[in-house]
């Protein structure tokens, strides 16, 4: 075979061999590292649900605990943790939702907002017991709702709003402003637009962030630890609304916490398989999340 | 209204960005039925300029503008309905932007916007605009495809479409043809040939060719201040009034 002239120019070099070798190692890096990644998260889940294996099963969801909780299920905390989570997003989400598209959508940008940016942004980052510690004073006392269920959601409801905030935030900023422009040209007014083209094109992104707030609400201990979260409240077996606003009620972290320290003598499975099932659940919940995004999207493409 | 009578007047219009001036006081007229262009580089003022037409400079927190504008004989500043000012007014932006929605709802949003929600009269604008901006056999079959996925050039024809779709008055162009290739440019500039019968059109563009073979009087701009404003005839001939214009629109000019 004859050496095309035209070929010979793109001859492999030692710069180019150099090139490649330096090509192939940033990959393995990346890879190496998201390997590393995946494996400790596929360890814990396969250890907690080897261990927890003899105790898994449906009666241990819908069963109350029995004999000072060293066997039966976990209904009340279950339930406890669904009743806490779902009134914090009530409270939480809409708040957060409609205070971010104010802010992001007619807020101008002066000191003020600017003031409540930083505030945002930084309540984002107080830690749990911190929000739990304000609830205790918030809420149990100043507002008098004693240790209840009403205080921990709201406890709770504090503590994920920053953070739906600043998500929601980001998901609008995504939406490009030519739109809005667009639309502002054709005599649409702001509410208009957010409705007809900003919101259609960011709910996904909204959606994520309230979502991801669920796992972090079912998952905290400290605020409803201090404010309405007990170790062991009697309920009827498969009831899905124990609790009343002003009652205490069991939650899956804390009974997580109270199975594994505190109660001696406890079947060695249940604590793990207590943290089954909330792992379970806030897995059900991100999946629901991501079928509903795809859903979304789906939609939006006609 | 006669053609030829003014539709827009323009009297000692400043605007400054956050404490930096862009427009410098500048006064002109509009008359009804021409094609009036702005000429001038980058940077000269000329979207800003547009976008106190429709008073959209409103949303720029930064601006602040004095001087009057005209439409009609009524200050914009005064009036009650903003909405209803904006819809007298057409725009399409340099980059054509479709927004997410189907094609028959970008046409349709502007109507929805100011109230109407009959089927029949949305079909109606629909089908009219879109034929006025040069895209219905194109599209008349996939109305329910989203807009964003057209082409450039079909997407900035979709844009004429929803500027026209509030039944304007007046049509700005603000480099319309930035995006897009020579063909559909050939092809919108017969769609604004066609609609000058109707409305007045105001065209911003950085191609002093186009403005030469569009419009009836031009304006070159230059860093905020007005070059010159006459003819386009008088502009583009060998003996503008200023020696600057000569120079621009022949590219003379840095």
């Amino acid at each position: 075979m004859s050496l095309d002239p035209a070929a010979a120019r793109f001859t492999r070099t030692a710069n180019v061999a150099r090139k490649e070798r330096a090509e192939s190692l940033a990959r393995a890096i990346f890879m190496l590292m998201s390997v590393a990644m995946i494996i400790p998260l596929v360890a814990i889940v396969t250890y907690l649900l080897v261990r927890a294996a003899p105790s898994l099963s449906w009666e241990f969801l819908v069963d109350v605990p029995r004999k000072g909780m060293r066997e039966g299920g976990i209904w009340p905390a279950f339930v406890g943790t669904l009743n806490l989570v779902g009134l914090s997003l009530a409270v939480s989400a809409p708040i957060g939702v409609l205070a971010a598209i104010y802010l992001h959508e007619y807020a101008k940008d002066n000191w003020f907002n600017r003031v409540i940016n930083l505030a945002v942004i930084n309540l984002a980052g107080v830690p749990s017991i911190v929000h739990a510690l304000f609830g205790l004073g918030a809420f149990v006392y100043a507002a008098k709702f004693g240790y209840s269920v009403l205080a921990a959601s709201l406890t709770l409801a504090i503590m994920t709003l920053p953070v739906i905030i600043a998500s929601t935030r980001e998901a609008l900023a995504s939406v490009p402003m030519a739109f809005r422009a667009a639309c502002w040209n054709v005599g649409a007014s702001r509410w208009q637009t957010i409705r007809g083209v900003v919101l259609p094109n960011s709910i996904s992104g909204i959606l994520t962030g309230v979502i991801l707030q669920v796992s972090r609400a079912a998952g905290e201990t400290a605020p409803i630890m201090f404010t309405g979260a007990v170790f062991y409240k009697a309920v009827k077996r498969g009831d899905l609304f124990p609790f009343g606003l002003n009652d205490q009620c069991m939650a899956l972290s804390m009974h997580l916490y109270t199975v594994s320290t505190q109660v001696p003598n406890v079947r060695e499975s249940i604590p793990y398989a207590t943290a089954i099932v909330l792992l379970g659940s806030v897995l059900m919940v991100n999946a629901t999340a991501i079928a509903l995004r795809v859903w979304l999207r789906h939609r939006k493409r006609w | 209204m006669s053609p030829g009578s003014k539709t827009i007047e323009v009297e000692e219009l400043r605007l400054a960005y956050a404490g930096r001036e862009v427009l410098h006081g500048i006064s002109f007229d509009i008359h009804r039925n021409e094609i009036f262009g702005i000429i001038g580089p980058a940077q000269s003022g000329k979207s800003s300029l547009l976008s106190c037409f429709n008073r959209t400079i409103d949303f720029n927190t930064d601006a602040a503008v004095s001087g009057t504008i005209r439409l009609d004989g009524e200050d914009i500043r005064r009036v009650r309905d903003v909405y209803g000012l904006r819809r007298k007014i057409g725009m399409v932006a340099p980059l054509p932007v479709g927004l997410p929605l189907s094609i028959y709802d970008n046409v349709a949003f502007a109507p929805r916007s100011s109230g109407l929600k009959s089927k029949a009269a949305l079909d109606a604008i629909v089908e009219r605009c879109l034929r006025q901006a040069a895209l219905w056999d194109e599209v008349k079959d996939r109305l329910k495809h989203l807009g964003t996925a057209l082409s450039g050039g079909q997407q900035q024809r979709l844009t004429i479409a929803r500027a026209l779709s509030h039944e304007p008055e007046i049509l700005c162009l603000d480099e319309f043809s930035i995006a897009i290739d020579p063909v559909t440019t050939m092809r919108i500039e017969d769609v604004l040939k066609e609609l000058r019968q109707h409305i007045t059109i105001v065209l911003v563009t950085n191609l002093v060719q186009q403005a030469r073979r569009l419009t009836d009087r031009t304006m070159f701009l230059w860093e905020g201040n007005i070059v010159e404003l006459d003819t386009t005839e008088v502009i583009f001939s060998e003996t503008p009034a200023e020696r600057r214009t000569y120079e621009y629109v022949r590219g003379i000019f840095g």
